[in-house]
């Protein structure tokens, strides 16, 4: 038996909802054997991870916040990959970005917020595109493969947190290795009072509509879009490629550099080593399950929070490890990606070798 | 000065064994056409489900069956993404990384874990033949001796390696010419995917004899680079292993000596990492692509 | 020699892709021992025929016999074991891997690899044939000319008793020409072997054919014995005659007043094969210049030239008079010069929508503030899907069009930049008999509004259906240009098969 892979000439409506629907089906299946291994009930986890945080004010609000940095990674990963640009080091990028508003944040005492937020954003952007200028030049100017090389550099980015925070940034008063707590003025304010969820979701919001806008709208984005589908017509067309791609890699790790922004000046006030916890590689997750689609990647960004929120009060109750979250995320992904190829093709098994 | 340079050298032939095997698997997975950016995840759960079965079990040669084993899955997974449906060879390997370390961690946790303890075994030991360099684990004479020469072997030499490099070049005339393109990149992603678990209970079962979160922390990516680096050949790729395990013995030295006690040893850490890039920059420029390079094969 | 069962037989094929008929009923027949000639412009069907043959390929209707049995050949393993071969015009070669390896691939087991019996095939093949390759050597350091004695080895080691060659000198010069066609003959004459010879150089086939069939749109037009036909009576039964097909002239006269808007001056491109050789050439505002001559005589690097592509090692490149310094793709298209290349699906964007594809190469019209004027690209749109009759919506992503209407979208926007001159090259190749009529229409419409028209076709009637003067290409060079009122086949055949007037 061997399979045939013919082209669908239509899709009906219903054709993409019934395959994301069986991709779920699935992966409740696979994870639900997990979880009945860990000795949780996997019905009453999945309820946990997905209904309750929906239930209460305090689990809906904290899913947001959870969103937040996946609204800026999901963005980035998503504009990147639109432009043919396998930009894989959103975790790098962000983490870039984490630094450079830690900086800016211990040296704001003196600006007033609306200089000194839109400031730490500003400081975390140009350290996230900085952080992803190098296999962006490499790739634009020599052709060198940038997934390996943006790879690489997640786990730098990491080692060099650790070694600030070791050394010249450890903290001042505990000795920890965390930093000192930023200017009070560079901090992000609750947006939703009575919450968490504070400014830099908004900013996310923008920045992922203008990406959307973007894109979609404006001259720039149709070239952008060109060059990532067929980079040799473009080019035959007058379209400079190279330029656009570099120009788009830095954007993309600007993105993600300001998500690192974001969590600094709205969560944690202070940087911590583990003040990402795979935000950038979870990145690609949402931008490939939303379809490279930007405001897709929001709806997606904000039940991969849910996800995350639920999987901490299904480990609460059902004594269930955390990491399940992180397992449904990516089976998810697996499966997604493998329904998109049967929503493009039909797939035909014939008996022979001809 | 004799001891140092001796003691570098023994520390570089223990570092680069993980990654001269996973780079072996990912030669032979990228020969054929296919990317396998499972890479990381399938190391990671490897090293993991090797330590687990021989903590249960005593026994470390069921370890690494079992790691061998774990690879074959997750290699047959990648398989069928990548070669059946024909998915994206980027995103399903980083799906599968992603999949893989998180059902790592989360069995850990089941396992092990949850009651605050650590997942240990007593370790291979190594074998010496007199002198710290010739004091060696079994992997690493296994990688330097059997394992590259047998990948070089099977590459250049076999049939089923003739027919890997034909299907991974030009798979329409790999298939005008009667080979199953499908087939051969199963067969080639499986023995691939079954090196790269190995690098992976290497690093349980031998070098640190427990499982920490994040153990592999990115040995994948660099050994995917060497491959790139060395070109798809065996005899390259053991050059750019042994680069970057001088670069990261080297740093593990400096920081011995007083006059770097101030600089922080993450720096140094990170310094094998930007090693890999610049030796890409310098060398990976035209580097000869197998012809059918992440391009799914389809007979329309 | 001359048995008097036909070996094989292909009997009434027939092979349509969706509206164009690419086989339209042929037969075919092919004697052991005897070198088979196939002669038509590209697009004729040789290739698909013999790809049918080979097993490459499915006919609709119409089976294949061999030795009177029907045989179905549904893959090329099927047709090596029929004794069946061919070497395509893109080779089947892994040219990483030695010459050895390559002929010892087919039969690899899991660890055996009889290199030692691959050598002993070349060696065979060398003494017998004086085909000699390197065995250890790796393929793609060889010249053309030897990897493509490694794809005849293959096919000899494979067995084979019927060879198919699909324009095997297109890529060789003078001297490889001269050996292969000895190695031909050798098969022939010492192993019976039954040779399909698909060529356009008429000198070869005056060399080597036993017989000559020619196909023209799908069909078999002639098939005659081969020996004692000249050059000149070859290319007669190639382009047809005057008499035989009347072509609808809508060419004009061209006025002698209007100003040059795109010349060459004095070009060479060195090349090993194939270059260019001082070639001048003018069209003017108002004219449609068709460049004929048989494939493979410099048609392709001057429409490359033309496109901005490939650079002259001599001469220049004008637009309306002036010099283009530094000529690119987006020079060109900046100077005014539009392309329509013999590759449709290089210059498309397959996953885009056609609304946006039309405009992709002139952003800048429809750019307002660094904003896409949606308005004026719908606009412009329906107009160009009423204008050239786009069988399309605007939202429709370009790579589910057909070919003809894939093509129009490429012609609208072409003409869409109002270009003061235009390049098409093999405007209608695989189009279907409608859209066919009304791309020329549409060429011939460009002209009358003023455009300069380089028409680069190997079809003969739509040279002659449309263009003002025509060029004959021959071997990189202008053969001669002759007005539209001078142009008979006869005499375009004469230029094309290089003989002098």
């Amino acid at each position: 038996m061997k399979p045939r892979f013919v082209l669908r000439a239509e899709n009906p409506w219903w054709r993409g909802p019934l395959l994301v629907v069986m991709a779920a089906i699935v992966t409740f299946v696979i994870t639900a054997a997990l979880i009945r291994w860990s000795g949780g009930n996997p019905v009453a986890a999945f309820r946990y991870m997905f209904v309750n945080p929906l239930q209460s004010k305090f689990g809906f609000t904290e899913s947001i916040l959870s969103a937040t940095p996946l609204v800026f990674t999901g963005a980035a990963v998503a504009i990147a990959f639109r432009a043919g640009y396998w930009n894989i080091g959103a975790e790098g990028q962000l983490l870039a970005g984490t630094i450079g508003a830690t900086w800016f944040g211990l040296h704001a005492e003196s600006f007033p917020a609306v200089v000194a937020v839109p400031g730490i954003l500003l400081a975390g952007a140009l350290c996230g595109a900085a952080w992803s200028l190098a296999p962006a030049l490499l790739r634009a100017r020599l052709g060198i493969d940038e997934v390996v090389t943006t790879l690489l550099l997640n786990p730098v980015a990491l080692l060099v947190i650790t070694g600030l925070l070791n050394g010249p940034w450890r903290n001042s008063e505990t000795g920890f290795p965390d930093s000192d707590v930023i200017a009070e003025s560079a901090m992000m304010p609750v947006v939703w009072p009575g919450t968490r969820v504070h400014l830099g979701l908004v900013f996310g919001i923008v920045v992922t509509l203008g990406c959307w806008w973007f894109v979609g709208r404006m001259t720039g984005g149709l070239r952008l879009r060109a060059v990532g589908l067929a980079p040799g017509a473009a080019r035959i067309a007058g379209l400079p490629v190279e330029r656009t791609m570099l120009t788009t890699a830095l954007v993309s790790g600007g993105i993600a550099g300001m998500g690192g922004a974001s969590e600094i000046a709205g969560v944690a006030h202070q940087l911590t080593i583990g003040i990402s916890s795979g935000f950038g590689y979870t990145g690609v997750i949402v931008a490939t399950l939303a379809a490279l689609s930007f405001i897709g990647s929001l709806v997606v960004a904000l039940i991969l929070g849910i996800i995350n929120v639920g999987s901490f009060s299904a480990s609460r109750a059902l004594s269930i490890p955390t990491t399940m979250g992180e397992v449904v995320q990516s089976v998810l992904l697996i499966t997604v990606v493998a329904a998109l190829v049967i929503q493009k093709y039909r797939i035909v098994w014939k008996s022979s070798d001809s | 000065m004799i001891d140092v340079i001796v003691d570098l050298v023994a520390a570089t032939l223990r570092i680069g064994t993980p990654l001269l095997l996973a780079a072996l698997g990912e030669i032979i997975t990228e020969r054929s056409g296919v990317l396998n950016l499972g890479i990381e995840g399938i190391m990671y759960s490897s090293a993991f489900s090797g330590i687990a079965a021989a903590s249960y079990t005593g026994s470390l040669w069921v370890g690494l069956f079992v790691a061998v084993g774990t690879g074959l899955v997750a290699g047959l997974i990648l398989a069928f993404l990548t070669v059946t449906l024909g998915v994206n060879q980027h995103v399903a390997g980083l799906g599968l990384t992603l999949f893989l370390i998180s059902v790592s961690n989360t069995v850990n946790r089941i396992l092990f874990t949850s009651d605050g303890g650590q997942v240990r075994v007593d370790p291979w030991k190594s074998i010496g033949f007199g002198g710290p360099i010739f004091d060696q684990y079994l992997f690493t004479y296994g990688a330097l001796f059997v394992g590259a020469p047998l990948v070089w072997w099977i590459v250049w030499r076999s049939g089923f390696g003739l027919r890997v490099r034909a299907v991974g070049e030009n798979p329409e005339a790999a298939d005008v010419a009667g080979i199953p393109v499908a087939r051969t990149r199963y067969q080639a992603i499986l023995l691939g995917s079954a090196f790269m678990s190995l690098a992976g209970a290497f690093i349980t079962l031998a070098y640190v004899g427990q499982f920490t979160i994040n153990i592999i922390n990115g040995r994948g990516w660099v050994a995917l680079a060497l491959v790139i680096f060395g070109r798809w050949n065996v005899g390259r790729c053991m050059l750019g292993a042994a680069i970057f395990s001088l670069v990261n013995a080297g740093q593990l030295q400096l920081r011995l000596v007083p006059a770097f006690a101030d600089v922080p040893f993450e720096l140094l850490l990170a310094l094998p990492f930007l090693a890999v890039i610049v030796g890409l920059a310098v060398s990976g420029r035209n580097v000869p692509y197998p012809g059918s390079y992440l391009k799914p094969y389809r007979r329309l | 020699m001359s048995s008097p069962t036909p070996s094989v037989l292909l009997k009434d094929i027939r092979k349509a892709y969706g509206a164009t008929v690419a086989l339209d009923g042929v037969t075919l027949e092919l004697k052991p021992g005897e070198v088979h000639a196939l002669l038509g412009e590209n697009g004729a069907g040789k290739t698909t025929l013999m790809k049918t043959l080979f097993g490459l390929t499915q006919p609709d209707t119409g089976h294949i016999e061999i030795g009177g049995v029907t045989t179905t050949i549904a893959s090329p393993r099927d047709a090596r074991s029929a004794g069946i071969g061919m070497v395509t015009q893109h080779f089947s070669l892994v040219k990483t891997m030695t010459v050895g390896e390559n002929l010892a691939l087919a039969e690899a087991g899991l660890i055996r690899v009889d290199l030692a019996k691959a050598r002993r095939i070349a060696q065979e093949a060398a003494d017998r044939y004086g085909l000699e390759v390197p065995a250890d050597a790796v393929v793609a350091g060889l010249p053309v000319a030897l990897q493509q004695r490694v794809e005849i080895l293959k096919a000899l080691a494979a067995g084979c008793r019927y060879l198919i060659l699909d324009e095997p000198t297109a890529v060789l010069g003078p001297k490889d020409v001269d050996s292969l066609l000895a190695v031909v003959e050798r098969l022939r004459d010492q192993e019976s072997m039954s040779v399909v010879l698909i060529s356009h150089k008429m000198k070869e086939i005056e060399r080597v054919a036993d017989r000559v069939s020619v196909l023209r749109r799908g069909a078999v037009v002639a098939s005659t014995t081969a020996k004692g036909m000249t050059t000149r009576e070859l290319v007669s039964l190639m382009v047809g005659s005057d008499a035989a097909e009347s072509v609808e002239r809508i060419a004009q006269a061209t006025r002698g007043d209007a100003a040059v808007a795109l010349a060459l001056r004095d070009v060479s491109v060195k090349r090993q094969l194939g270059g260019l050789d001082d070639v001048t050439l003018e069209v003017r505002e108002g004219e449609i210049l068709g460049v004929a001559g048989v494939s493979g005589n410099g048609q392709s690097e001057l429409v490359d030239v033309l496109s901005g592509t490939l650079r002259p090692d001599y001469g220049q490149l004008e637009v309306a008079g002036k010099v283009v310094v530094d000529p690119s793709p987006f020079a060109l298209l900046a100077a005014g010069v539009g392309i329509l290349g013999e590759d449709r699906h290089a210059s498309a964007v397959h996953h885009l929508p056609v609304v946006e594809n039309l405009v992709l190469d002139q952003l800048r019209s429809v750019t307002r503030l660094g904003h896409l004027d949606r308005a004026a690209m719908a606009e412009r749109c329906e107009t160009a899907i009423k204008e050239f009759e786009i069988k399309a919506t605007p939202s429709q992503h370009l790579g589910t069009l057909s070919g003809g209407n894939m093509q129009k979208v490429l012609l609208a926007r072409l003409f869409g930049r109002s270009p003061n001159a235009a390049i098409v090259s093999q405007p209608t190749r695989g189009l279907d008999i409608a859209s066919t009529r009304y791309v020329r229409s549409l060429i011939a419409g460009a002209r009358d509004k003023g455009t300069a028209v380089v028409l680069v076709s190997e079809d003969l009637d739509e040279v002659l259906e449309l263009a003002d003067r025509v060029a004959v290409m021959y071997r990189g060079r202008v053969a001669g240009i002759l007005h539209a009122n001078e142009v008979t086949r006869e005499r375009l055949g004469e230029l094309m098969a290089g003989v002098s007037a």
